[in-house]
């Protein structure tokens, strides 16, 4: 066991991989000299090279359109989005090609890529650095989106993507790069993607959560426990694939259920969780799904961030409205 | 101008030397003396404003700033020109061209402490607020030319990029857009040698960005960046052009970074104090001090003078800035829509709620 942030811990899980698999390349804007804007893929140039750690051109469209082209010709490109708010110029890549290709090739083709990100808010940022968009990409066929919330799952789930032959969309939430420090174990272990983890068990509301949200809900939780209310807190970890039966089977022992998000209400992962709460649990219900999420607004600069950013309270708020309804 | 500096053969626009001593007489531009030293003392404010902010900074009194230091001969060059009448369309390391258009220090400041007031600019008009995903901005460059086309305006848009920003698709469907429309826009690349910690030479194989313009049918031009009468005369040139129906133009400024990418980035990790010094000799104020210096139109006592100055005026803007009423929470919901939806109100009432919970004014 070594204690690790979650800097360190993508890192290890990158280190790992590069060492095992000849065919796993990392590359992205300044992810090689530099090590990565936020320090994630340091000293791996050094150890593994140019050839399989490298800057890239300024050119997102490109770096996943290449990943596409090396993973048809037997590479597993790791690559690195600067931040969330700049990887729309790929956008059209992801959604009509990494996405398709098996299926359009009918298997003759595989896309084993995986594109990292750091997400979502909370850090004073300037504009286009603390968007929380998985929905958009959770609505792409083809596409898988996994969200760690700790060092250890970062390290988990990361080494599962990279290993997994499908494209994923690996988002890391910079909130708690290194805010959180844990023991995470040393050499290789894999977490399933699409397996949610419950973290803590409790009667009376299920909230779901994922990333940064995760620790603003335990600490709700604890406001809830003061007040006498007990809290089952899911942490989702794939928003695609979705693990239904996790949820299922939490909401029919509490029979409420509250969501935390980043991203803006409508239409989001939220939504998508409280209807599969309805289609699984209607019965049990004794509360309307609620949900805590970002307005349908452009995540304000940080004067007016925190406005719009979740924190303990306003879950605590929803917690509190959803057990006395 | 535009035949004699093919970037195809790969020659540099200069004026004058490292020493401001004037080396190509036939280009060097007419600008009456105290027009230049009301230039050079703007470029002097601007310098010393973008050192106090990254102090502003490192004290925590503003976020993340992209300093233009050592670049300011570019957005002098192109301030001198623009008009008020001009688009400008920046990127985010132009502070120069912004103080030129009547963008006010404060706003900048606003901007940079994190408010979206900061990008209403109150007294410059056509400017667009600062862009930041890369290169994206060009191409609105390419629609505001053809909107001046067709009113049949006499106008001309500048747009500003990068280096690394000419890797953007983006980049490349600007300028081919503009060339097909044949629009009067005027591309500055800001050649500064590094996008964030990587060298132009990862950027391109092609020996300079300037050549990327024969492609697209327009002009191109390799200009030393921090040569004020360099950059002064082609964008005069470019303007020229423009306004004739003979844009859009596309000019490298070639320049270099002293500063950070941004006041999150540390430059030491990718290049050498020997590689910092030989372009210290190359500074662009440095450079038209020793001019004006020569020319008995400047003095370092009037410099030593009126830098306190400067920073009294800097330091009042930017307290009036700190100063700025809180933001209201009201901003959050209102500027998105021309009329705001019924479930966005919704919201708002919502929140509205939940601030009278928090503040223990009322129960669930």
């Amino acid at each position: 066991m070594k204690i690790m942030n979650m800097v360190n811990a993508i890192n290890d899980a990158l280190d790992l991989k590069l060492a095992e698999d000849k065919t796993v390349i990392v590359y992205g804007q300044d992810v090689g000299v530099e090590g990565g804007v936020f320090r994630v893929t340091e000293g791996l140039q050094k150890k593994y090279g140019v050839q399989r750690v490298f800057d890239s051109p300024l050119a997102e469209s490109g770096i996943v359109g290449t990943a596409i082209g090396m993973a048809v010709a037997g590479l597993r490109p790791v690559v690195e989005m600067q931040f969330c708010g700049f990887i729309y110029p790929a956008f059209n890549q992801i959604i009509s090609h990494a996405s398709r290709m098996r299926n359009r090739s009918r298997g003759k083709y595989e896309t084993p890529i995986v594109i990292r990100m750091p997400y979502g808010g909370g850090i004073n940022a300037l504009e286009h650095h603390s968007e929380s968009m998985e929905t958009i990409f959770g609505h792409i066929p083809g596409l898988k989106v996994v969200v760690p919330s700790t060092p250890h799952d970062a390290k988990g789930m990361l080494i599962a993507a990279i290993e997994s032959n499908d494209t994923i969309l690996f988002m890391e939430p910079k909130r708690i790069y290194r805010a959180i420090k844990q023991e995470v174990a040393e050499g290789k272990f894999t977490i399933p993607l699409g397996k949610a983890n419950v973290i803590a068990q409790g009667t009376d509301v299920t909230v779901v959560a994922y990333g940064a949200m995760v620790r603003e809900v335990q600490k709700a939780a604890v406001m809830a426990k003061e007040a006498g209310i007990s809290v089952e807190i899911i942490d989702l970890r794939s928003i695609y694939p979705i693990d239904r039966e996790t949820i299922a089977k939490s909401v029919k022992k509490t029979g409420r259920i509250i969501t935390v998000t980043e991203g803006p209400k409508t239409y989001g992962v939220g939504s998508e969780i409280s209807q599969i709460a309805l289609e699984e649990a209607f019965l049990h219900l004794e509360a309307p799904p609620a949900r805590v999420s970002g307005f349908d607004v452009i995540v304000p600069l940080p004067k007016g961030e925190h406005h719009y950013m979740q924190d303990p309270y306003k879950i605590f708020y929803e917690i509190e409205r959803t057990v006395k309804y | 101008m535009f035949k004699e500096y093919t970037p195809l053969k790969n020659k540099i626009f200069q004026v004058i030397d490292n020493d401001g001593k004037v080396i190509n007489t036939k280009w060097m531009p007419e600008i009456d003396s105290e027009r230049l030293v009301k230039i050079y003392k703007d470029m002097l404010f601007a310098r010393t404003a973008d050192l106090q902010i990254v102090s502003y900074q490192r004290q925590g009194r503003i976020y993340t700033y992209p300093p233009n230091y050592g670049q300011e001969a570019i957005a002098a060059g192109v301030g001198a020109v623009i008009k008020d009448h001009d688009w400008m369309v920046p990127a985010f390391r132009e502070l120069g061209t912004m103080l030129a258009k009547g963008v006010t220090l404060k706003e900048m400041f606003l901007y940079f402490m994190g408010n979206e007031e900061g990008s209403n600019f109150k007294n410059a008009n056509f400017t667009l607020p600062i862009s930041v995903p890369i290169a994206s901005q060009l191409i609105h460059a390419a629609g505001i030319g053809y909107a001046i086309k067709y009113n049949k305006e006499k106008k001309v848009a500048y747009a500003f990029v990068g280096d690394g920003g000419t890797s953007e698709g983006d980049f490349h469907e600007a300028v081919n857009f503009a060339g097909v429309w044949k629009v009067p826009v005027v591309f500055i690349i800001q050649n500064n040698q590094y996008g964030i910690s990587t060298p132009t030479s990862v950027q391109t194989a092609s020996e300079n960005l300037a050549i990327k313009s024969v492609a697209y049918g327009v002009k191109g031009i390799m200009v030393d960046g921090n040569d004020f009468f360099a950059m002064y005369r082609v964008v005069e040139e470019a303007a020229k052009l423009c306004l004739n129906g003979e844009g859009p133009v596309l000019i490298e400024a070639v320049t270099y970074r002293k500063g950070a990418h941004t006041t999150s980035d540390d430059p030491s990790k990718y290049r050498t104090k020997e590689e910092e010094d030989a372009w210290e000799e190359k500074d662009p104020m440095k450079r038209l001090k020793a001019y004006l210096i020569d020319k008995g139109l400047w003095s370092e006592k009037e410099e030593a003078k009126i830098i306190p100055q400067f920073k009294v005026e800097i330091d009042r803007q930017f307290i009036e800035a700190e100063n700025h009423p809180p933001y209201p929470k009201e901003d959050v919901f209102k500027h998105l829509y021309a009329e705001m939806p019924d479930d966005l109100k919704e919201q708002e009432k919502q929140y509205d709620r939940y601030l009278q919970w928090k503040s223990g004014k009322v129960k669930q």
